[in-house]
């Protein structure tokens, strides 16, 4: 490990799972058949506090199935999640609602993630008002800060969802899932709707906003040039297994699996392509 | 016999010969003939889509497009495409490059003939001498798909979820040609072959369920090619697709590109997309084309502000610097916002590093060096 990477490296991990096992079950369309996927096969992953972790891997690789089991939207049938030492996967209904506001989600769909009939700010009070942390006119104040903090206008409180851009209504998701203040943070391909420049603005706040509240994110993303820029640890998802794990450099300046391989000679091709033409060579 | 000099952009071989047919080969050549003169070709490593077929005129030509769209009574119809003028010269690539909003859709569309009702078209299209808009539903319906295809962006919702993807294949054939049931098959599966599958068979009989995302991009490249069409129209092709997948479906593109010989136009907001593939880029900004030219000499030297910030967004971290952790990524401050767009003055002004009084006041003209263009005041600075 490097000794950028060791400085970030953890005392204790924030979130860890441990053999983490989840089927999906499913019916032929036609027939009784039944039949298992098995999304999740024994994954063991520790999220430093802190620290940005990316998750990457192929589609149907189960990046998305583990975000919904640490979201605790799926359980698992077999194997743990624990948050700051403490088990979320037992079934204990006090403590699963306990734990449920240290983690939030920001999904890829922001459209669709959003309610279109409510208002940016009633969108962003809805957890507040849910967990009982604000009540009555300062629940609407705290919106307000919340949507400047994310960098929207305030002005804009009274606009439904469909009438923001993209970007900004992936802002606007953003300060919905900073409002109840968690620890955790799951961006699951958060960014891959939108454009370049989109992208560099909402990663930009994303890390202005890791370091005001001390944030840790864990980012699914298919996107390898991006996570390039900004993990501090990079996991590698292929077929329901982490295959490898590692600071970024590690992983992605020695890639070990086939799979990374594959994927960071991919990035590599892209990326000699675009310095030779912007060397002035190639076509 | 007669030496000519063939160049590396198409651009430039126009300037030397208007009027000559230069027929598309594939391979590496050394000579090649000319209305029925053998002439020795100078350039020896030319890829085959710089050898284009060039009549006198451009096989797609768009003047002074303007589009609007209107939102509703009471407001002001909303300005998608601003006084686009665009040639598409046959076996090209020209990839179009832009922010979200830029109107690079609402282009493909237009040239589609897909615009939505609603929508206020102003300007010529010319597509192999024919003014596109001038001509009536069923006609453009025996342009589009034979002729001007396009490469759906999803095609996991664009194709049929209860048809076998080999029949919606064939289903193109059959709309454009007197084909019976087992030469349309043929057809398709020869298509499919083209684009990189090896089990034809199972592809064929399968529905869009049963394949990957990569797999269900090459059906839809196959469906877009398969009448061979002079014009092809790629929106995103590869938005949603990893990047290995991304690296085999433009592989996937380039060599049908070389095979068929259309023309290419590929529609993305990632620059490094075109690097390498595309011949000529186009920067679009607010519905209007603000710079334009060779991709070499575009991303080498590029003279509008907005094109040196979007070839900026790609990282500087990355395999060469050894995945560098960056603090802050390099990113165009503010977004296009409606009241830029009515506002006199240049477009990006509002945004731009290197804005001036001047650039408030007055919008600039477009200029035009060699084969490049751009719009803006302060570009020889």
């Amino acid at each position: 490990m490097t000794n950028e990477a060791a400085a970030r490296a953890p005392k204790t991990a924030l979130v860890r799972t441990t053999a983490l096992c989840k089927q999906y079950v499913q019916r032929g369309s036609f027939s009784r058949k039944k039949f298992a996927v098995e999304a999740l096969s024994g994954v063991d992953l520790d999220i430093a506090p802190g620290c940005l972790t990316a998750l990457v891997g192929g589609s149907g690789s189960g990046k998305s199935t583990l975000a919904r089991c640490l979201a605790m939207l799926e359980r698992p049938d077999s194997g743990e999640i624990w948050l700051e030492g403490e088990s979320i996967s037992v079934g204990n209904p006090q403590q699963a609602a306990r734990l449920r506001p240290k983690i939030q989600l920001v999904f890829q769909d922001s459209a669709g993630a959003l309610n279109p009939r409510f208002s940016a700010a009633e969108i962003i009070a809805e957890p507040l008002e849910i967990q009982r942390r604000e009540s009555g006119p300062r629940l609407r104040e705290r919106a307000l800060e919340l949507m400047e903090e994310v960098g929207l206008p305030p002005d804009w409180a009274n606009r439904r969802p469909l009438e923001f851009s993209g970007g900004q209504r992936q802002r606007l998701a953003i300060a919905r899932a900073i409002a109840l203040q968690p620890a955790f943070l799951i961006l699951d391909e958060s960014l891959s709707g939108l454009d370049l420049s989109t992208q560099a603005q909402v990663l930009n706040l994303l890390l202005d906003l890791q370091s005001a509240h001390s944030l840790t994110y864990l980012l699914i993303s298919h996107d390898l040039t991006l996570v390039g820029q900004i993990a501090d640890f990079v996991a590698v998802m292929h077929q329901g297994k982490i295959v490898e794990r590692g600071s970024r450099q590690q992983v992605l300046g020695s890639p070990q699996h086939a799979h990374t391989r594959k994927l960071v000679g991919s990035v590599q091709v892209l990326e000699a392509a675009f310095r030779t033409a912007q060397a002035g060579g190639g076509r | 016999m007669t030496p000519i000099f063939l160049s590396q952009t198409p651009q430039s071989v126009r300037c030397y010969l208007s009027n000559l047919e230069i027929p598309t080969i594939s391979g590496t050549i050394n000579q090649t003939c000319f209305a029925g003169d053998t002439v020795h070709v100078m350039h020896a490593t030319l890829m085959p889509s710089h050898v284009l077929s060039m009549t006198g005129s451009p096989l797609l030509s768009i003047r002074d497009l303007t589009v609007k769209y209107w939102l509703g009574s009471g407001t002001a119809p909303a300005p998608a495409l601003h006084k686009v003028d665009l040639d598409v010269w046959s076996g090209e690539i020209v990839g179009i490059l832009g922010e979200s909003g830029a109107g690079k859709s609402t282009l493909a569309a237009a040239i589609l003939t897909m615009l939505p009702s609603g929508t206020e078209s102003t300007g010529s299209l010319r597509f192999q001498g024919q003014q596109l808009q001038q001509l009536d539903e069923s006609h453009c319906r025996t342009i589009r798909g034979a002729q001007i295809a396009r490469i759906v962006q999803e095609p996991g919702l664009c194709l049929n979820p209860v048809m076998r993807v080999g029949d919606q294949i064939a289903e193109v054939v059959r709309a454009h040609s007197q084909h019976d049931r087992r030469l349309r098959k043929e057809q398709s599966e020869a298509m499919l072959r083209e684009v990189g599958f090896s089990n034809v068979e199972r592809v064929y009989k399968a529905y869009p369920h049963q394949l990957s995302g990569g797999e269900l991009h090459r059906v839809a490249i196959a469906q877009a090619l398969v009448c061979r069409p002079s014009l092809v129209i790629a929106d995103e092709p590869t938005r949603s697709l990893d990047v290995t997948a991304q690296g085999e479906i433009l592989n996937v593109l380039r060599e049908t590109h070389r095979k068929f010989g259309s023309a290419l136009v590929l529609i993305t907001h990632n620059p490094a997309l075109l690097a390498g593939f595309a011949d000529r880029v186009v920067i679009m900004y607010a519905g209007r084309i603000v710079e334009e030219g060779p991709v070499a000499q575009v991303f080498r030297k590029p003279l509008h502000p907005y094109t040196q910030g979007l070839l900026r967004l790609f990282p500087n971290s990355g395999p060469r610097a050894g995945w560098k952790r960056l603090e802050r990524l390099p990113a165009i401050p503010g977004t296009l916002t409606e009241a830029d767009q009515f506002a006199p003055g240049c477009v990006f002004a509002p945004r731009c590093p290197a804005r001036t009084a001047v650039c408030h006041t007055d919008s600039p003209v477009v200029e035009i060096q060699q084969d490049r263009r751009v719009s803006c005041f302060h570009h020889d600075e």
